[in-house]
């Protein structure tokens, strides 16, 4: 079976046919797993034992004929996600050895369909980078090019994906952590409208801009497993109590009149050529199926990375407090207290997470505050402004995933700043609570995979999903050679 | 140079709610170490504070019995900090939007009205607590305590004195019972104090340089504290010295105070919206309805009680000084409304034997509607009302119903009056030069004959037809 092309709808099929048992599907890409993640290096645990035995309680539900969607499917879990008895580290060495006593809400939902957990995949430290590279146990390579980055955080998530070492993963998006990587590994992601997923059991990077969204083969498989993950949590404050409803409902209608607004910002001289062409081209496209292209602007854009990197880095700095070495994870030494929480930071931290922390406390710290933490809160007031202005007259947004395409390893990585500005086309959907979808569009002159970005209005992921399909249906996808 | 002392304060409060603040975890007191905690309020990676809606209410309660604005927009925000008490290393607390803000407190010392007027109040949560064996040269740290929600008042600099401070501190406490708010268990730390303290010529428009001594948990330590930081401070002054503004811990073995740290190593905070707590818009609807559901409280009971019920002022005071007696009355009144005599039985006999710790309200074997009836039967010449301390006596011991113990130890009125008139004459032939004396106008005899009636009947025959007969047969 070639798994890199499987989506869900084609697994699904197999399973309730009977071509394929649950235990046989998941010792596939426990095989796949075990050739090529060693090139790959996307998993941080795997956990074949568990999966198996998930395996053959779904066969049973199965056999009852009373599969749900994902009942049977093996599925990778980024390792920032909780899961009751089987470590979560957040690629970080604070957390090596953390085991959680609970599940997130998300791994519950998964449970309660009999999905099949494959492993928990790499990411950059704590969710923070684009690289995964600053990973504490495995640099995640790029499937497509195994000298280049897969993207970040949720680098481990997309790369199993495009490699066909798992048909589906969840990630997380804080500034475009689901989306890049989706964009560098040539795979769909989702980042679903802040409080449409709980929260609860993400260890949190920055709580007002987070979010668990699905990285999958195509749009619909993004809203199939969206359909199970979504929901009101009483556990989660912020998590919102929507109607339920199909987010694959739209799929296949006509987007014969839909206005795709194009912000001309993000098509600015700093992005690559290829990308901006790819995307343009992929409009054109839009336009022939009969949509709607408008111009329209985002005047505020250039100051978008900067508010982000100071409200994320404020909340990560404190969310990011709790490890001291007292409760769990790794505990220095000292003389005292202060001591022995300063040397178990020093050391269980890499350097990305610290300069977070320093930037976020420094943001934070009386004097300072207004200056910069209130300002960036009233960059995001504007933000959200003029993307309402911009819905006002457009259905959804197209721009560029990332300004390029993935970059070779070890060559942004010294530069932080340069990394930083990286994230200039995915930072403001996060700002804003906004729904969007990275889908491939194109690929370059070497062959790595372009992405592209819908955004949408608040809670209208379907229509995300539908005009994300309505494209890949057209396009010619690449599959890695790994 | 007479020096004038400025105090304000600040006062933390537990919330007697079920469950803490952010979880679903016991908001009991004690329990063993790490008993009473769980993902949430210990601080694990993931999890996610959702506020108890209960200690809303209760702070919006306790905002409308100080006299407060409520907020009709609130939110909360993170104190940051390192200590091992604290899981999150930051205690969600709230800043620039507390759900109380000014209000005002009236306290009478010495005769004097005062008002004292309230700053704020605001919710936040408990950190937990550390034990240090200093044998094992080991800190541990217990988190039941983490999360039990608190509010902090905080007041105006508005006292000078410590006997004016202890009046608010009880007159508040009181109050927050009575709402059902705190339980006002000092011993269990369900309230403490910080005292700020500056000293200053009495006409001087400049306050001094103030201290602050944390965490005093008694009324004695309050007053102890005040008094030796005034003492302190004076000294200094006259001395020449300069007061260092800095944050103070009260020795309650030695009396006096020592630095905690200067304003020097004054944390930054580093307060910010908590993004994992919506702010709270609240409806005029939904804070009349939580106003409506406040008690009465001791003043206004105090009021009723000597208005209605014609109860003095000083029985009221006591009647109303602790929630469990007047409510206890108020219990009792249900069941037999004759408030003077169980107001006066619960003052004059109930009182003595809560003094003599012979009888603890919370652990109490009779009912209120017990008490109610023990009344009752005196009143309504059942048993003569001597009997009701015996009965009393027998009820917090074994708990058994008045009319029982009436029963069992044949303490009924009788009106027999065979018995009462063989006892009469029993006791006028024992004591003839009594009789006669009384025959001979010398009527105050009258008392001591009738006392021995009462001694022989014990209480088989009301004080009413004793007198009658008593009389009749004196006559002759």
């Amino acid at each position: 079976m070639e798994l890199k092309k499987q989506t869900l709808g084609s697994l699904r099929e197999m399973l309730d046919t009977k071509q394929i048992s649950a235990a046989e599907l998941c010792k596939e890409y426990s095989d796949s797993i075990k050739a090529k993640d060693s090139d790959v290096l996307g998993y941080i645990t795997v956990t074949e034992d568990e999966a198996l035995k998930n395996a053959e309680k779904a066969q049973e539900i199965i056999d009852k004929g009373e599969a749900k969607a994902l009942t049977g499917i093996p599925l990778a879990i980024k390792d920032n996600i909780c899961t009751d008895g089987i470590r979560t580290t957040c690629a970080s060495k604070m957390l090596e050895n953390f085991v959680p006593p609970y599940d997130a809400n998300v791994i519950e939902k998964l449970k309660a369909e009999n999905y099949v957990l494959l492993g928990k995949t790499s990411m950059d430290e704590f969710a923070m980078g684009g690289s995964t590279q600053t990973s504490a146990f495995a640099k995640t390579r790029n499937p497509f090019d195994l000298s280049r980055v897969p993207g970040g955080s949720s680098g481990g998530s997309a790369a199993v994906v495009s490699a066909g070492l798992a048909p589906a993963a969840l990630g997380s998006d804080t500034g475009g952590s689901i989306r890049q990587p989706a964009s560098f590994c040539g795979v769909t992601g989702l980042k679903p409208t802040y409080g449409r997923v709980s929260r609860y059991g993400l260890v949190a990077f920055a709580s007002s801009l987070d979010q668990i969204g699905p990285i999958a083969n195509s749009a619909v498989d993004c809203g199939t497993i969206l359909n199970v993950i979504c929901g009101k949590d009483s556990r989660d404050a912020t998590s919102a109590n929507k109607p339920a409803e199909d987010f694959n409902a739209k799929v296949g209608k006509d987007i014969k009149g839909m206005k795709i607004a194009l912000p001309e910002e993000f098509f600015a001289d700093s992005t690559d050529d290829d990308v901006k062409n790819a995307v343009l081209a992929a409009a054109k496209k839009y336009e022939e199926m009969g949509a709607t292209l408008v111009d329209c602007s985002m005047k505020s854009l250039k100051y978008a990375v900067s508010a982000y990197y100071l409200v994320a880095s404020a909340e990560a700095a404190s969310n990011l407090s709790r490890f001291d070495g007292i409760k769990y994870g790794l505990r220095g030494e000292g003389r005292t207290f202060d001591e022995m929480i300063r040397d178990s930071r020093t050391r269980g931290f890499g350097d990305e997470v610290k300069r977070r922390i320093l930037l976020g406390n420094y943001a934070l710290s009386s004097g300072y505050y207004d200056a910069y933490y209130l300002k960036a809160l009233a960059l995001k007031q504007q933000i959200i402004k003029e993307y309402n202005e911009i819905f006002e007259n457009a259905d959804v947004i197209l721009t560029p995933t990332a300004p390029t395409v993935a970059y070779k390893i070890g060559e942004q990585e010294t530069d932080p700043v340069k990394m930083y500005l990286a994230d200039i086309c995915t930072v403001t959907v996060n700002i804003a609570s906004l729904p969007a979808i990275s889908v491939p569009c194109g690929y370059n002159a070497d062959g790595m995979p372009i992405g592209m970005s819908l955004v949408g209005r608040k809670w209208d992921e379907a229509t995300l999903i539908q005009t994300a399909d309505a494209f890949e249906k057209t396009f010619e996808r690449r599959y890695s050679e790994v | 140079m007479k020096l004038y002392p400025t105090i304000g304060l600040e006062i933390h409060a537990e919330l007697l709610t079920n469950s803490k603040v952010f979880c679903t975890c016991s908001a009991e007191f004690g329990g063993e170490p790490n008993s009473r905690c769980c993902p949430v309020c210990s601080g694990l990676p993931g999890t996610l504070p959702v506020l108890n809606s209960k200690a809303v209410e209760y702070i919006i309660k306790a905002g409308y019995i100080m006299n407060c604005e409520i907020s009709r927009f609130t939110k909360w925000d993170r104190k940051n900090y390192f200590y091992p008490d604290l899981p999150k290393a930051y205690q969600i607390s709230q800043m620039p939007r507390p759900v109380c803000l000014g209000g005002h407190v009236d306290v009478t010392v010495d005769g004097e009205q005062k008002t004292m007027r309230i700053n704020r109040i605001h919710l936040e949560e408990d950190a937990g607590k550390l034990v240090h064996d200093d044998i094992e040269r080991v800190s541990l740290a217990d988190y039941n305590r983490c999360g039990i929600p608190l509010i902090e008042i905080v007041t105006e600099p508005d006292f000078h004195s410590a006997a004016e401070v202890i009046a608010f501190f009880e007159k508040i406490r009181l109050m927050l019972q009575y709402a059902g708010v705190c339980d006002g268990k000092l011993e269990q730390g369900s309230m403490r104090c910080d005292v700020n303290i500056s000293l200053a010529e009495k006409d001087s428009d400049k306050l001094g340089t103030r201290t602050e001594v944390k965490n005093l948990n008694s009324t004695k330590a309050i007053q102890r504290a005040i008094e030796y930081e005034i003492y302190r401070q004076t000294e200094l002054i006259e001395n020449g010295e300069r007061v260092v503004q800095e944050t103070l811990h009260f020795n309650d073995a030695t009396g006096e105070t020592s630095s905690l740290r200067s304003k020097e190593d004054a944390h930054d905070y580093r307060y910010f919206p908590d993004p994992d707590i919506p702010p709270i818009i609240f409806t005029e609807e939904e804070l009349a309805a939580i106003k409506a559901d406040i008690p009465e409280m001791p003043e206004q009971r105090v009021a009723r009680y000597t208005g209605e019920y014609g109860i003095s002022a000083a029985d009221a005071k006591v009647l109303t000084d602790s929630k469990r007696v007047s409510d206890l009355f108020e219990n009792a009144l249900k069941a037999y409304n004759n408030p003077k005599p169980i107001g006066t039985f619960i003052v004059v006999e109930l009182m003595r034997r809560i003094n003599l710790g012979e009888l603890d309200l919370d652990n109490m074997k009779f009912t209120a509607e017990d008490l109610a009836k023990l009344i009752e039967l005196a009143e309504t010449g059942k048993i003569s009302k001597d009997n009701r301390k015996i009965i009393l006596r027998e009820m917090l011991e074994t708990g058994k119903k008045p009319e029982a113990i009436a029963e069992e130890q044949q303490l009924w009125i009788k009106e027999d009056n065979a018995l009462l008139e063989k006892t009469i004459n029993g006791i006028m032939e024992a004591n003839p030069k009594a009789v006669e004396q009384y025959r001979s106008g010398e009527t105050k005899v009258f008392g001591f004959l009738m006392g021995q009636c009462n001694k022989a009947l014990k209480g088989a025959a009301s004080p009413a037809s004793i007198k009658a007969m008593l009389e009749e047969k004196l006559k002759g």
